[in-house]
């Protein structure tokens, strides 16, 4: 079974969560144009690689940010969003 | 005739020739390059060479032909779709399909089966009323059946599935096919190289040189090659060449897991589909029930495959069909999807001048193989979008004018 660290609720099974999609920066929607608005809604650089996403605990209605590695699905780091990383939480991920 | 059979294996020449040249050595550049190996790629380069006239083509595969999602999807052909743009398309591509056997001379184990869309609840019903009346306002033979009609197709199958969600009718869309995924590939690499397109297998796209907004050439594993026009057909590889090029797009990748089980005699004859139960299956012409289920619930860039798919994917086939529960899973593994956010593909231009995309496959490209290599070939060859692909075009996104399919995706909303 894969798990997962809930920062309130600590290691859960992977079946647990819901995946919320990567984590970006939100434009000021008043002043963005059309087009900057438009790259924010769809636009994504999709590569593999180290992500900061967005996951939701769902028994415990917890949305936190997680680090992961795209291409080898290695978790690098939970917290809260806003809250800076935690030192030395490097995941389980097998 | 052990005999002979020892003497034609030891005597080392084998009368089955080659389905394509073993070209290792580029030429310094080519009117076109195709990233991608795969039935898109080689389609379109077939259609270049056939449509066009364009022969001085290159088609780069990082690993060996139809061996990436052309090789793993669950080979059903349909047109059923929602949007009468999609139904239009997919049903170009089933006209190009019928014909293919004999255009490319070779057997595509092509197998009109009949295709049942399961609905297990009345907003369920609803869609494939939906879809139903579109397809026939296009001209494509699909229509709400009841429970009675699916009984009498498929008597086999328990159409209470267990207890657990009851049948309530279904979208039959007699079409509805399934063919040999790997041959597709194969016959289109044969025509293609026949009128002088060259296939490099184990050829990697290392970097795409772009000057003034204009494509100048790719960088490959196997040294440089100049050329003005570059089709990208990777399926799940499509972000990391986008990256290549800095072009972003909406598609994000998702493993698609199917399995295969053991041969049976023949018994299934339609191709089922029920987006309820996350399954759809039908049973190839090795007698092997074929079954592909719903995403990988998050971005994964990888082809692993899993037990939780496998116990989830089978528990359901067996509240569908009981009998089959001592039967074994012989075979599982995974793609990685494309998918979209209107789960639309997208094709045709792109703000690069000579980068043209065939990509946002999702789960249902193979479908769509002949019809993409003709209508992306057009696209190259007058550097003009060919009418058939206008609503996915790329662009559409920024323009904020989807081109919604969901509904019409076989499982997974």
């Amino acid at each position: 079974m894969k798990l997962l660290n809930c920062p309130v609720n600590g290691v859960r099974p992977l079946s647990e969560f819901i995946f919320g999609g990567e984590c970006r920066e939100m434009p000021n929607p008043e002043t963005s144009t059309d087009l900057e608005w438009a790259s924010y809604v769809h636009y994504r650089d999709n590569a593999p690689g180290i992500k900061k996403e967005w996951w939701y605990h769902s028994p415990s209605g917890t949305w936190f940010i997680a680090e992961r590695n795209t291409l080898s699905d290695e978790v690098l780091s939970t917290y809260l969003h806003g809250k800076a990383p935690a030192k030395n939480t490097k995941e389980q991920s097998a | 005739m052990a005999y002979q059979l020892l003497k034609y294996a030891l005597g080392g020449e084998y009368k089955e020739p080659r389905f394509f040249r073993d070209c290792q050595t580029p030429k310094k550049s080519y009117d076109a390059v195709i990233i991608g190996g795969g039935g898109h790629g080689l389609a379109a380069a077939y259609y270049l060479a056939k449509d066009h006239g364009i022969t001085n083509v290159a088609v780069l595969e990082k690993g060996y032909i139809g061996g990436g999602n052309t090789g793993r999807n669950t080979t059903i052909v349909r047109s059923n779709y929602l949007t009468p743009d999609g139904v239009n398309f997919y049903d170009a591509s089933v006209k190009l399909f019928e014909g293919l056997s004999t255009e490319l001379d070779i057997n595509l184990f092509y197998s009109n089966r009949g295709h049942f869309t399961l609905a297990h609840s009345e907003s369920a019903m609803r869609t494939m009323r939906w879809r139903a009346e579109v397809n026939k306002h296009v001209g494509v033979k699909s229509r709400v059946v009841g429970t009675d009609e699916i009984a009498k197709a498929c008597p086999q199958m328990d159409l209470s599935c267990s207890g657990k969600s009851p049948i309530q009718g279904a979208l039959y869309h007699e079409p509805g096919s399934i063919a040999r995924h790997d041959a597709v590939a194969w016959g289109y690499a044969r025509g293609a190289d026949s009128m002088g397109v060259e296939i490099f297998q184990n050829t990697e796209v290392q970097g795409i040189d772009i000057k003034d907004g204009q494509v100048q050439g790719v960088q490959t594993s196997r040294g440089y090659i100049s050329t003005g026009k570059v089709l990208s057909a990777v399926a799940g590889f499509t972000p990391r060449i986008c990256k290549m090029v800095d072009l972003k797009t909406p598609i994000v990748i998702h493993p698609l897991q199917a399995c295969v089980s053991e041969p049976m005699k023949p018994w299934l004859d339609t191709i089922l589909v029920s987006g309820s139960l996350h399954v759809y299956v039908s049973q190839s012409s090795r007698g092997e029930l074929v079954m592909g289920s719903s995403l990988d619930p998050y971005e994964f860039h990888s082809t692993r495959s899993t037990f939780d798919f496998v116990e989830g994917l089978t528990s359901h086939i067996v509240d569908m069909f009981p009998f089959l529960s001592n039967v074994k899973i012989v075979r599982q593994w995974a793609g990685m999807a494309d998918i979209t956010p209107d789960f639309a593909p997208i094709m045709g231009m792109t703000p690069i001048k000579g980068f043209y995309l065939d990509a946002g496959w999702g789960t249902w490209g193979f479908k769509a193989t002949p019809i993409s290599g003709k209508t992306m070939a057009h696209t190259l060859a007058n550097d003009k979008p060919h009418d058939l692909i206008h609503s996915f075009r790329l662009s559409r996104f920024e323009e904020y004018e989807l081109t919604g399919e969901k509904g019409a995706a076989s499982v997974g909303h």
